[in-house]
């Protein structure tokens, strides 16, 4: 498995475990989360800084510095396709030039689904101003294949709502979009638990990106190192090649020779 | 006397100033931010050398947890 990387834009990684950091009680239960996870991907959000009322904040980035980890900026609660390059531009320059990014636009407050039109149209200008863009979207197939030709390096369908922990709702959506792509595809945003990955894992997916999963557990750190052997487990399942499923008849384990009391042998 | 938007606040200023000056006098010298005047981004290398105009809007942003 030493060579299973999960490729994005010619960089290799060997965990397929993405994670957020965001929702935890303190830097230090996320530390510890963003460690068991075994992620080199990590999402940050850009939030404006405090102006002067609060200078000795601590940085997210001293915790989590970008020598250790590959930070991976978002565009969360941005609803247009203009404040998702802004808040990415200034991104890049915060990191320092860094241009891989997560883009997401999103249609509305209460369901976070996100804006496909808006989505399409910030990945065109971010593709065109270098950016490497890995977009959030819908589990739409074509929508996913008109992300890729504009040339995002990976796609990220949900499996259902942000935060809301429901799994994967449309495996075969999924399934679709995987037909279609060339690129990681990576299910962002839905999974509540560690089956769920799994699940998504052995549907064939590159990747899983979760954040509320891992920070909304009772044991964050427990459940990031669940996540981790789920997301193992279930490449390795996807890799090995399942057993048909076989509806309507059975098939014994051990031999049908030899037991005691039979009429024959 | 100059008046700036920063994140969104009004602030006055007696004298002209560049974005170095104001980044100290906030207390964010040294710190990972990003700065975006008028929509456009100032780079931290052109710091010393940009002055703030009369009705600035400046955002100012640093990196948190976020999914």
């Amino acid at each position: 498995m030493s060579n299973d990387n999960l490729i994005i834009a010619g960089k290799a990684y060997s965990s397929r475990l993405l994670v957020g950091t965001g929702k935890y009680k303190d830097f230090a239960e996320t530390q510890a989360a963003v460690e068991a996870s075994g992620a080199e991907i990590i999402t940050i959000a850009i939030r404006r800084s405090n102006i002067g009322q609060n200078p000795n904040e601590p940085s997210l980035l001293e915790i989590l510095p970008p020598s250790k980890y590959t930070l991976l900026p978002n565009t969360a609660g941005c609803y247009t396709a203009d404040d998702a390059v802004r808040t990415l531009r200034l991104a890049r320059e915060l990191l320092d030039g860094h241009s891989l990014v997560k883009l997401e636009v999103l249609g509305d407050a209460q369901s976070l689904y996100p804006n496909v039109v808006e989505t399409l149209a910030a990945a065109k200008t971010l593709a065109a101003d270098g950016f490497q863009v890995m977009a959030y979207t819908s589990d739409d197939p074509i929508i996913a294949k008109q992300l890729e030709d504009i040339g995002c390096v990976a796609i990220m369908p949900l499996a259902s709502l942000i935060g809301s922990g429901m799994g994967i709702l449309n495996p075969w959506n999924l399934q679709l979009i995987m037909e279609r792509v060339q690129v990681p595809v990576i299910v962002d945003a839905g999974v509540g638990t560690a089956s769920d990955a799994a699940v998504a894992m052995e549907l064939g997916c590159a990747g899983v990106l979760m954040n509320t999963a891992i920070a909304a557990a009772q044991k964050p750190v427990l459940m990031a190192q669940a996540m981790k052997q789920a997301v193992e487990a279930g490449r390795s399942a996807f890799l090995a090649g399942r057993m048909p499923k076989k509806l309507y008849s059975a098939s014994p384990s051990s031999p049908t020779a030899g037991i005691i009391g039979s009429t024959r042998n | 006397m100059i008046s700036v938007s920063i994140n969104g606040v009004a602030r006055e200023f007696e004298q002209p100033m560049c974005v170095a000056e104001l980044i100290r006098q906030m207390g964010l010298t040294g710190k990972r931010i990003a700065l975006e005047r008028n929509g456009e981004i100032v780079p931290r290398s052109h710091f010393t050398q940009q002055m703030l105009a009369d009705g600035d809007k400046l955002e100012i942003v640093v990196a948190v947890g976020g999914g």
